[in-house]
């Protein structure tokens, strides 16, 4: 929209009415108004502006709650035992302080996407000022900000107006946490209701900071053939200096890679990134390496390759700095937000931190001037290469190994602190005899944690076995990923909104969060590639992009180079790092906006009833751990998108289940008629853990299916989620009568099967609606 | 024997499960039950108890005691396998949901159950869809007949050598072939 602040300064002025003297006047930011759609009841909505959507969805959807324990301890009142229908000292109940702690964690995941918004905003506006454009797609894309417009009704055009989003957001996020104050609010349901809207506050932060660095650091513009760049343990050349950066906010790594460019080192250096900021630097050069997932870090960090290592913010092992130490590998911490004990070197002379990081009197150091950051990470990083391979610490032999094994008491603590519950003692007592291969196989499915060692009374680096037993595997993880593209452009939305609307494209499903996987990476590229094969379109992000991309096909090919990566049926399409979730929900915003052609400005509970009730989307969580999946999930509910976790997503502490048995549930209203009509349980639920790959597939399936389905699109769906049912789970699905609302929905090659199951459960043929959630008004006759 | 749940860290409230100390306790809880389900995870198809899994001793239970069946996870099809054909095949959330809600008729229609056997799910989900069991069914009874201890269950085993279990989980069995 364009916005300038007004400041007005008036040392001195006589008028008729008097004399004025030091007069100042600031009158905020003055919005240049260029935009004419007609602004939505909803612009900038507070906590409980859309209360009344959120209530229609958590009437269908109602929260099952799973404590962790059965106590609160938040206050000095506690702890409180709320066992059953106890209730604490301030008066709160299980169930209101289960939504306190899932508000609370998405407040502290939505709060980090915020701030790392706000960060790179105001660096961004420091070096190439307030008035630079935003240019998240070109000519491609017109709805710069589908988000922001929906939420904010207004449509941001510069990096200035970047700001007076993040003003809105933090503002809010500071009320929502204060909503979890003891004595403030307890009720449940509403507590729910701020869940949503602290993640719709997060999509927001992450659309500010993902479309800020795409314009400013020109990063690819919703480009589907965003290069592929290479990612595992393996593509890393270790004949040359190797940094390694870790985190999720790109600033420091540009600082790098600028100071390359600048001083004709590109090529010269391997910049390999761990987590979000690994992906966001394959978008500012495809020269930068990926190393893998966070469930990298460790073994990465232990293998001794990186010569120096630059951290930034969240998803950072706090003991980087630790297990650092031990190589010898000097840190740089470069966030305010993680200062790891370091002293801050921020105003002392360059030269002088690169002569204490190479004579090795300086460990870490917490610099935070990225320009800085880039130059000693590079200086540093070569000097300290060649000596460090000269006197290279000779590597643990399998031999060895085993000799460390033989310490193992069989007393099973690894294993009972293991979250994925790994069979590590009886690996351990194999290795011990000489048998690897089953220590290897644990690596598929360890995510790195190390609890195993803090667990084990005979200081085993239990770890460092896995991956000394995987070895072979580790040098040989070298794969292609296709870096993040950005948004999706408006054409291709226009080009798969009706199929998608009407059902014919069977369903959007998005990969995304963690690598807390239950049984190794695996699992999810072939999720991905079973749907794309089915002509859905996946979309992915962060550490699950980067899994997907870690697998390769009997050619040596990954899944980015067997699919396209546009926004189109069968395409796998990387958005990104985590920021660039907003994309995923943006572009089912974009259906409605683009293809529909509805109103998005402030025009929140109308689209998102667009959204819930036609595109087939779906996401899938499959190894969600963090704070910041619990928000990306959230944003995702209040759209009325159905999310899946893993088994580990019960931890969450609450599920969002529908009951497909209570028909009363599943009414809509047809807005042509203004009749209630029966639709079935379209989506089934709107946050559900599951426990197998198999179940996952079957739920993807079922979850894609909406009221506003055509026929032909329901039979495809319905085609799907049987064909999946029958092979992954052994029969078919027990639920068919509720999904079939007409016999022109029954898949023709099943025909018969169903026909004979509809009879038996006395199935009545009912109309496809206009379907809303939306109280109308009255129609007028 | 000890109520030390099998995840160290997965400590338990107040309130914690009682163990099974022998299996004449399982055995009345299921006996005395008048509508009880078993809640069947995918683990149950793949632990090794000697030359059997873990599920063929759930289909003897649920034949022996007329127990009607809840699949999750992928266990249906190693149930089919076996001429096994269970009452239901749903999420083990939804499990837990519906069960939590006193309406609710049962996998069969006819009428609520009274206790809820949970066996074969990974730990983190049992103990999670336990506890909101716990505090949302107060009517419901509920054991888990995994080998290892479920502080949120009403009664659960210690954590237990697969051959104890074996002889804990033949006993139940033999208690009712006496009958």
């Amino acid at each position: 929209m364009g916005t300038k602040e007004i400041n007005i300064s008036i040392k001195e002025l006589e008028t008729e009415l008097g004399q004025i003297k030091d007069l100042r006047m600031s009158v905020g930011r003055l919005a240049q108004e260029t935009w004419d759609e007609p602004q939505g009841p909803t612009p900038f909505p507070s906590l409980t502006t859309l209360r009344n959507w959120d209530l229609t969805l958590l009437n269908r959807y109602r929260p099952f709650y799973l404590p962790l324990c059965d106590l609160c301890c938040l206050c000095t009142y506690g702890k409180c035992d709320l066992t059953g229908d106890r209730k604490g000292a301030c008066g709160i109940s299980m169930p209101g302080q289960q939504s306190r702690i899932v508000l609370l964690a998405a407040c502290i995941g939505a709060a980090t996407h915020m701030n790392h918004a706000r960060e790179m905003v105001t660096h961004l506006v420091h070096t190439y000022g307030d008035e630079k454009k935003l240019d998240p797609g070109g000519l491609s894309i017109k709805v710069e900000a589908p988000i922001t417009r929906l939420v904010c009704g207004m449509k941001p055009e510069t990096l200035g107006d970047l700001e007076a989003v993040l003003d809105y957001a933090e503002q809010q996020i500071g009320a929502l946490l204060a909503c979890t104050h003891t004595g403030q609010e307890g009720n449940p349901l509403d507590l729910e209701s701020k869940v949503f809207h602290t993640g719709m506050i997060d999509h927001l932060s992450m659309e500010v900071a993902d479309i800020a660095q795409v314009s400013a650091y020109d990063l690819p513009k919703a480009d589907p053939d965003a290069p592929l760049v290479e990612i595992g343990y393996g593509s890393i050349d270790t004949t040359k200096p190797v940094i390694l950066v870790i985190g999720h906010n790109v600033v420091p790594s540009v600082g790098i890679m600028d100071y390359m460019q600048d001083h004709d080192l590109t090529g010269e250096l391997e910049v390999a990134g761990i987590c979000c900021t690994g992906i966001d630097m394959t978008r500012y050069s495809a020269r930068a390496k990926i190393v893998g997932p966070i469930s990298w870090q460790i073994r990465y960090i232990r293998s001794g390759i990186p010569d120096i290592i630059v951290v930034d913010e969240q998803c950072i092992r706090t003991d980087v700095f630790d297990e650092a130490r031990v190589q010898q590998i000097p840190v740089i911490a470069t966030s305010e937000k993680n200062c790891l004990g370091l002293p801050d070197r921020t105003g002392d002379p360059v030269d002088d931190i690169i002569d204490e990081f190479t004579r090795g009197t300086l460990e870490g150091a917490l610099i935070l001037d990225p320009e800085k950051v880039g130059e000693i990470a590079v200086r540093t990083a070569t000097i300290n290469a060649p000596k460090k391979r000269k006197k290279k610490k000779a590597k643990l032999t399998l031999k060895e190994g085993m000799e460390e094994a033989k310490k193992c008491t069989q007393c099973r603590e690894c294993r009972r602190a293991c979250p994925n519950d790994l069979h590590i003692p009886d690996a351990l007592k194999l290795f011990a005899r000489g048998d690897s291969a089953m220590l290897a196989g644990v690596y598929d499915a360890c995510v790195g944690c190390i609890r195993c060692e803090q667990a084990c009374s005979e200081d085993i680096d239990i770890h460092s076995l896995i991956t000394l037993t995987a070895e072979e595997r580790l040098e040989h993880e070298s794969y292609k990923l296709r870096s993040g593209r950005g948004a999706i452009q408006d054409i291709e939305i226009r080009q798969v909104g009706g199929p998608i609307v009407l059902g014919e494209i069977p369903g959007i499903v998005a990969f995304v969060g963690c690598a807390n996987y239950p049984s190794g990476g695996e699992d999810l590229a072939e999720m991905a590639m079973e749907f794309a094969n089915r002509r859905f379109i996946i979309c992915t992000s962060g550490c699950a992009a980067m899994t997907i991309g870690m697998y390769r096909d009997a050619d040596g090919k990954s899944p980015y180079e067997l699919y396209p990566g546009n926004f189109e049926a069968g395409g796998i399409v990387n958005v990104g790092s985590c920021v660039s979730n907003s994309h995923i929900a943006g572009a089912a915003i974009k259906i409605a906006s683009i293809f529909a052609r509805r109103n998005l400005r402030g025009n929140y509970e109308e689209i998102a009833d667009y959204v819930h009730n036609r595109v087939g989307a779906v996401g899938v969580a499959w190894g969600a751990m963090s704070q910041k999946a619990a928000a990306i999930a959230a944003g995702f509910w209040r759209l009325g998108i159905p999310v899946i976790v893993g088994p580990h997503g019960t931890k969450y502490r609450r599920m969002l289940l529908g009951r497909a048995d209570r028909d009363e549930d599943w009414y809509v209203t047809d807005a042509r008629t203004n009749e209630r009509i029966y639709v079935g349980p379209v989506p089934e639920h709107l946050f559900i853990s599951v426990e197998t790959k198999e179940e996952a597939m079957v739920m993807i399936a079922k979850l894609s299916m909406r009221p506003n389905d055509t026929s032909r699109g329901r039979a495809l769906k319905l085609t799907h989620y049987i064909d999946l049912h029958r092979r992954l789970l052994g029969s078919m699905p027990a639920d068919i009568h509720r999904f079939v609302r007409m016999e022109a929905d029954i898949p023709i090659t099943m025909k018969e099967d169903i026909v004979a199951i509809l009879k038996e459960k006395d199935w009545k043929e009912t109309v496809i609606p206009d379907p809303t959630l939306i109280r109308k008004k009255e129609v007028v006759s | 024997m000890n109520q030390e749940s099998w995840l160290t860290a997965e400590v338990p409230g107040p309130k914690k499960a009682s163990l099974i100390t022998k299996p004449e306790i399982a055995d009345a809880m299921i006996r005395r039950a008048s509508r009880p389900v078993f809640v069947v995870g995918s683990i149950a198809s793949e632990i090794d108890l000697e030359e059997k899994k873990l599920i063929d001793y759930v289909i003897r239970l649920a034949r022996q005691f007329q127990i009607r069946v809840i699949a999750t996870g992928s266990t249906n099809t190693a149930f089919l396998a076996r001429d096994f054909t269970p009452d239901a095949v749903m999420p083990a959330v939804d499990a837990g949901f519906r069960l939590a809600d006193p309406a609710w008729q049962g996998v069969d229609g006819n009428g609520p159950h009274d206790l809820a056997i949970f066996v074969g799910l990974p730990y983190q989900m049992g103990f999670t869809i336990l506890s909101g069991l716990k505090h949302f069914a107060p009517s419901l009874k509920t054991i888990s007949l995994d080998n290892v201890y479920q502080p949120n269950a009403r009664w659960s085993f210690s954590n237990i050598s697969i051959k104890n279990w074996i002889i804990n989980l033949e006993a139940i069995i033999g208690n009712k072939e006496e009958e």
